[in-house]
């Protein structure tokens, strides 16, 4: 087997943070659809994920895709109390601008101003950055999910305090640190298999 | 020697919950989470099938990741695993002298040339030093210098540095499970350490 670098199409680099819709190119080979087992399809969890090619390259190891995506999903999308959806992805946003994914950014912002409607203050994370003035409640969470993602961790009992001071309870300020943990896997993942391309037409 | 037992949940283990502690209900409260973070971790470190990466290799990392984020508990754990994966005393060491080697502050890197650019922020990029590199072997030798970077500045990553772990004899494959084991201790790393704050117990 002679395993090789791909060479993305001609495309635009995206060199802003953006709530744009973006494509991903992959830099290895996705698994083939033809050549998907069960399994593979499977570790998918969502079958029109069949048309990506970032989770079809994942779904090389599918045991860990699979229990990567429903850990995922249960800290995202659990409606059980905690963290309202808006500020989960606001953490997932901010992680993203943090280490500097510009895809992943583009998609959790999108959700960010989707679920809390307001556009303004998330467009101000993307453009002006994770020290951007969004309202102390924002702000704590921008300033938890950021230490969180510092590596050593910097994220301490006076992000606790801040966040429970903003109104957080326990489950809501669990959320927060999961939401950011869960990001430094994701945004690993999408910047170091691949890289965005703006759609055709932006 | 006995591998650390695969039915024990290692971030509950690491963080010493007790049935009925707070953190325990806490977690109770996004059960799907728990259970697939740890399933991650069995497919990552204890897989049902190996694949091409060996077990004491997947330790090795993990050792190396750990020691980067600088915990105590959690580096003790990853290093007991790769005791007990055979790994000689001359690995261990070596994996300890990168480490000692490897200190940084993140995430720094690149983007893109354009108006992101005067946030650029450099840092060292990591090449393990001769005396350990005999010792770890060329496969993980390139697996650490590729680590690095996934640690702490994944924004420089490139095609370039995927072509150097092909050429160190990594396959396709191998390089998605790598990224895996990295990604994934970037948020099982920060769930630990989260929540231990958020408990008081630092």
């Amino acid at each position: 087997m002679t395993d090789t670098i791909l060479v993305p199409p001609r495309h635009t680099a995206p060199v802003r943070f953006t709530r744009a819709q973006l494509e991903w190119l992959p830099w290895l080979e996705p698994l083939a659809v033809d050549e998907m087992t069960e399994r593979h399809r499977a570790s998918l969890v969502d079958a029109a994920r069949l048309r990506s090619p970032y989770f079809r390259l994942l779904a090389r190891d599918p045991d860990a895709l699979e229990a990567r995506t429903r850990t995922d999903k249960d800290i995202f999308y659990n409606p059980d109390a905690g963290l309202p959806r808006a500020e989960r992805e606001l953490a997932a946003a901010a992680t993203s601008r943090s280490n500097g994914c510009i895809y992943c950014a583009s998609v959790h912002s999108r959700h960010a101003a989707t679920y809390s409607k307001r556009e303004a203050d998330v467009q101000r994370l993307l453009d002006d950055g994770v020290g951007a003035d969004l309202g102390e409640r924002w702000n704590a969470i921008v300033a938890a999910s950021v230490a969180l993602t510092a590596t050593p961790i910097a994220f301490g009992p006076e992000h606790v305090d801040r966040l429970r001071r903003a109104g957080l309870d326990e489950l809501a300020i669990s959320d927060v640190i999961h939401a950011a943990a869960f990001f430094n896997w994701a945004n690993r993942l999408m910047l170091s298999l691949g890289e965005p391309a703006a759609s055709a037409e932006a | 020697m006995t591998m650390p037992a695969t039915d024990v949940d290692v971030i509950d283990a690491l963080l010493g919950i007790a049935p009925g502690s707070l953190l325990d209900a806490i977690r109770a409260r996004r059960p799907e989470a728990r259970t697939q973070a740890q399933a991650t971790y069995r497919a990552l470190f204890a897989p049902d099938v190996p694949g091409n990466v060996t077990t004491q290799e997947r330790f090795a990392v993990g050792a190396f990741v750990a020691g980067l984020h600088g915990d105590a508990a959690i580096v003790a754990f990853y290093s007991n695993g790769l005791g007990a994966s055979g790994a000689s005393v001359k690995l261990r060491e070596a994996v300890d002298a990168a480490v000692a080697s490897a200190t940084a502050h993140g995430p720094y890197g690149h983007y893109p040339a354009g108006p992101l650019s005067r946030e650029n922020v450099t840092g060292p990029t990591f090449r393990v030093r001769p005396e350990p590199r005999s010792a770890l072997g060329p496969r993980l030798a390139a697996a650490f210098e590729h680590v690095h970077m996934l640690v702490f500045h994944p924004r420089d990553a490139t095609p370039d540095a995927l072509k150097s772990l092909l050429d160190a004899g990594w396959s396709t494959t191998d390089v998605v499970t790598l990224s895996q084991i990295v990604a994934f201790l970037s948020f099982q790393i920060r769930v630990v350490v989260g929540l231990r704050t958020l408990a008081g117990n630092v």
